[in-house]
């Protein structure tokens, strides 16, 4: 094999080859996408220059065509059933969970797990509508960058649980993108923030979305980002006030049972009321429904902020429970960013400023933060080099657990635990003979099981006999830099190891996302395996450069049994990626891979004692 | 397979192995360990590299999180001297200190059920403190005499004092709400 230049460990063998990643905010009601272009993070515009996609689908056809974003917008009371907005608050929500279903327009059909809508197109779940938004944006960046897409960051609400966090991924699956990462939203504004601003210190990030609200306290030092505690309301944003002004609208005009066009109407009016008070102390709030009848109030600032009291008082919570969980006080904050353009209203700015003491700071675009610190996270971990280097170190929001007797539940692993965690737990059977056992695991922070949300029932099966109390259940709870839970199970005594994986039952089996891709694909004539083949191609490659980099760099790790195995390997992967036999390329990677587990150990190994030395001699 | 993963957590962060320990060197060597082996290093790695970043960053995480908290860091001393700390099965404890958990109960259920944040902070701030007396003989019982079984018995003590102020850390939550 020939020499080939030594690159730096973890980094790409072509240092100088720009890898295209992108940063997605799939937001409630705007979505965006960013990317790194000579070294500067920017949001990519449309044909028309717009930046911010709004995060609507319109199912135009039985055939399943749909319009994304401003087109779709504009149909939303002409066609309120087939328009879905604001998905984002159904991703991984069953029916009962979502509060307002009543309020909204659509067919909702109950469905485990998740809640799904009855459009002309047939039934769409959350996760297929956001897969729409995500195909959009996913054009566009193709359309501006030269060479392919390596992936993408897509950002979530950190409070967001296990389910939603699933379904986004699910989501950015079948719009056949590559997710880099789940980044949380404020930490990816805190990435943008801090890393312009060259912050250091405590900071407290207040994101209130169009859908959800989140806060995160972090520390910012030597480029490290570390979040020390994250606290939230999923179910909680700008749509919230908008829907009060809709309410005391109704009210005002002496209202009631509008057709779900005439609501949607209302809703805009409401809207852009609530957008106008940011800038002035009175507007109108004018509609003219399709009875004729013409809405026209007048609605006052001070007006606006006493029918939206409680729902700011409502942020303060979290507010003060990551405080709390964070071990630190208003007074060693130094600073507040602000992030979602809710948190453009006066009575939000005033209320942070109240409970700080310090003037929020507002400096960046509340729009467009997030999606550019996942862009700029999203270039890092494609591997391009640049000039700051840091590391984020992000928690889970919320406990898992299982449950016990009783209906109980036991904590294994508490919030505000840095990812990634794992944490084992030993069962035993409560029966002779016994040779199952249920297994139920949840997501929060309460004690009784009924306000826990279920993440995944799960039945262990093939226990040895053994009499009660003596089979030793090991079950591994392990949560993923993306806050995705994996659970594994092992019966310890028996030597006979039954081990399972669980996918939570909400999550998308591999032939769901298949079935869905070609439903969404036949009418473009796109060729999945042709797709499927390429990016195996494109995996394979990626790996042979990878391990000759490493074998170059740290090649003495290895026995010369060790070599032999790896190139006999890499030419084998080399072969079939030159080939199109999408399951032989696979099945090569995966060798590949296989054969150079322990090395990569070892390298890691050798690159902690390393960090190890270089701090020590940093500290002298 | 691995010889990292029998490494002490101590000798994974290159710290001496003792109960006194400096919180910042030990945060220091977290981070510098942990953005080594963190997955967003690996995040276009092949899948053998992302699987061991995974296990690598998971085991650090685990043990910075058991050094850095001074019961846990305890604990985990005597696992490694090979004593058991008993915290489930021997419950005996001297009835001074009974009665004192006995009071602190009770106080802390009063000011529970009167929503008072203000005198729950301040049964935190006592706990606090008692904490920090029975950290500092712990120290001399785990670093100077080494007196493992009587570590041992202020382990099972500490253990009880962080049961009551996890207690503390609901009702504030309660209060809070």
């Amino acid at each position: 094999m020939a020499l080939l230049q030594i690159a730096e460990p973890g980094l790409s063998a072509a240092p100088h080859q720009h890898r295209n990643a992108i940063g997605i905010d799939l937001g409630t009601t705007n979505s965006l996408v960013a990317t790194v272009r000579s070294g500067a993070a920017i949001v990519l515009p449309d044909l028309d220059g717009n930046c911010l996609l709004p995060s609507v689908v319109r199912y135009r056809d039985e055939a399943g065509q749909t319009v994304v974003g401003h087109a779709a917008l504009a149909a939303i009371s002409r066609d309120p059933i087939n328009t879905i907005a604001s998905v984002k608050r159904l991703m991984g929500r069953g029916l009962k969970d979502i509060d307002e279903a009543n309020a909204l327009p659509y067919r909702f059909i109950d469905a485990p797990g998740m809640a799904q809508l009855q459009t002309r197109a047939g039934v769409k779940s959350p996760v297929e509508v956001s897969a729409e938004i995500l195909r959009v944006l996913k054009a566009r960046a193709e359309a501006s960058l030269t060479g392919d897409l390596l992936g993408a960051v897509i950002t979530v609400p950190a409070y967001f649980d296990d389910a939603q966090r699933q379904a986004t991924k699910d989501a950015a699956q079948l719009a056949g993108l590559n997710v880099l990462r789940l980044l949380n939203e404020p930490t990816a504004a805190a990435i943008a923030y801090g890393l312009d601003n060259a912050a250091e210190g405590i900071y407290v990030v207040y994101d209130l979305g169009g859908g959800t609200f989140d806060v995160s306290v972090l520390r910012l030092a030597k480029g490290v980002f570390e979040v020390l505690a994250t606290s939230g309301d999923s179910a909680l944003g700008g749509d919230d006030f908008d829907h009060r002004v809709y309410c005391w609208a109704l009210e005002e005009a002496g209202l009631s049972g509008l057709s779900p066009s005439d609501a949607r109407l209302l809703h805009g009016a409401s809207r852009q009321a609530k957008e106008a008070l940011s800038e002035h102390m009175q507007t109108r709030l004018a509609a003219e429904l399709s009875d004729g009848l013409l809405v026209d109030l007048a609605l006052e600032r001070d007006t606006f902020r006493d029918i939206t009291r409680n729902l700011v008082q409502k942020t303060l919570l979290p507010v003060k429970k990551a405080l709390r969980d964070a071990g630190i006080g208003v007074s060693d904050v130094k600073g507040v960013v602000m992030v979602g353009g809710a948190t453009r209203m006066p009575q939000i700015q005033q209320a942070v400023a109240e409970l700080f003491g310090q003037a929020p700071l507002n400096n960046l675009d509340p729009d467009k933060v997030v999606a550019l610190g996942a862009a700029i996270q999203a270039n890092l971990l494609a591997g391009n080099k640049q000039d700051d280097e840091w590391l984020l170190l992000d928690v889970i929001p919320l406990s898992l657990g299982i449950e016990t007797m009783g209906g109980l539940t036991e904590k294994i692993i508490p919030r505000n635990s840095t990812i990634p965690v794992a944490r084992a737990q030993e069962f035993t059977t409560f029966k002779d003979g016994q040779t199952a056992m249920s297994i139920h695991v949840l997501q929060g922070e309460r004690e009784l099981v009924s306000d826990c949300r279920s993440l995944a029932r799960f039945t262990l099966r093939g226990i040895p006999p053994m009499v009660a109390g003596a089979a030793r259940i090991r079950i591994t709870f392990q949560v993923d830099a993306d806050g995705l839970l994996s659970v594994s199970a092992r019966e310890q005594t028996s030597g006979v190891a039954a081990s399972i994986e669980v996918k939570p039952s909400y999550g998308l089996s591999d032939d769901d996302i298949s079935r869905m891709l070609s439903d969404s694909l036949s009418h473009v004539h796109d060729d999945i395996e042709a797709r499927k083949r390429r990016e195996a191609q494109v995996n394979a490659q990626s790996l042979i450069e990878a391990t000759r980099s490493a074998m170059d760099a740290d090649g003495d790790l290895l026995s010369a049994d060790e070599r032999t195995g790896i190139d006999a390997a890499l030419a084998a992967c080399a072969q079939t990626a030159a080939g199109d036999n999408t399951r032989d390329i696979n099945e090569a990677v995966s060798r590949l891979n296989q054969v150079t587990e322990a090395f990569a150990a070892r390298r890691m190994d050798r690159n902690i004692q390393r960090a190890l030395k270089g701090q020590k001699i940093g500290e002298l | 397979m691995n010889p990292d993963f029998q490494q002490s957590h101590f000798a994974l962060f290159g710290l001496p192995e003792r109960f006194a320990l400096d919180g910042a060197a030990l945060d220091a060597a977290w981070r510098a360990v942990a953005a080594e082996v963190h997955p967003d290093r690996y995040a276009h790695a092949g899948d053998a590299e992302k699987r061991v970043a995974l296990m690598m960053a998971t085991r650090v995480n685990e043990a910075y999180r058991t050094l850095k908290s001074p019961l846990s860091r305890a604990r985990y001393l005597l696992a490694l001297a090979g004593t058991d700390t008993q915290e489930d099965t021997n419950t005996a404890m001297p009835a001074d200190f009974l009665m004192q958990q006995m009071e602190w109960r009770e106080a802390i259920e009063e000011a529970t059920r009167a929503r008072e944040a203000a005198r729950l902070e301040r049964l935190a701030a006592e706990l606090g403190a008692e904490a920090r007396t029975l950290e500092g003989q712990l120290g001399d019982a785990l670093d100077t005499a080494r007196d493992l079984p009587h570590a041992a018995a202020l382990v099972r003590k500490l253990r009880f004092l962080e049961k009551l102020g996890q207690e503390i850390d609901d009702a504030l939550e309660l209060a809070l709400s």
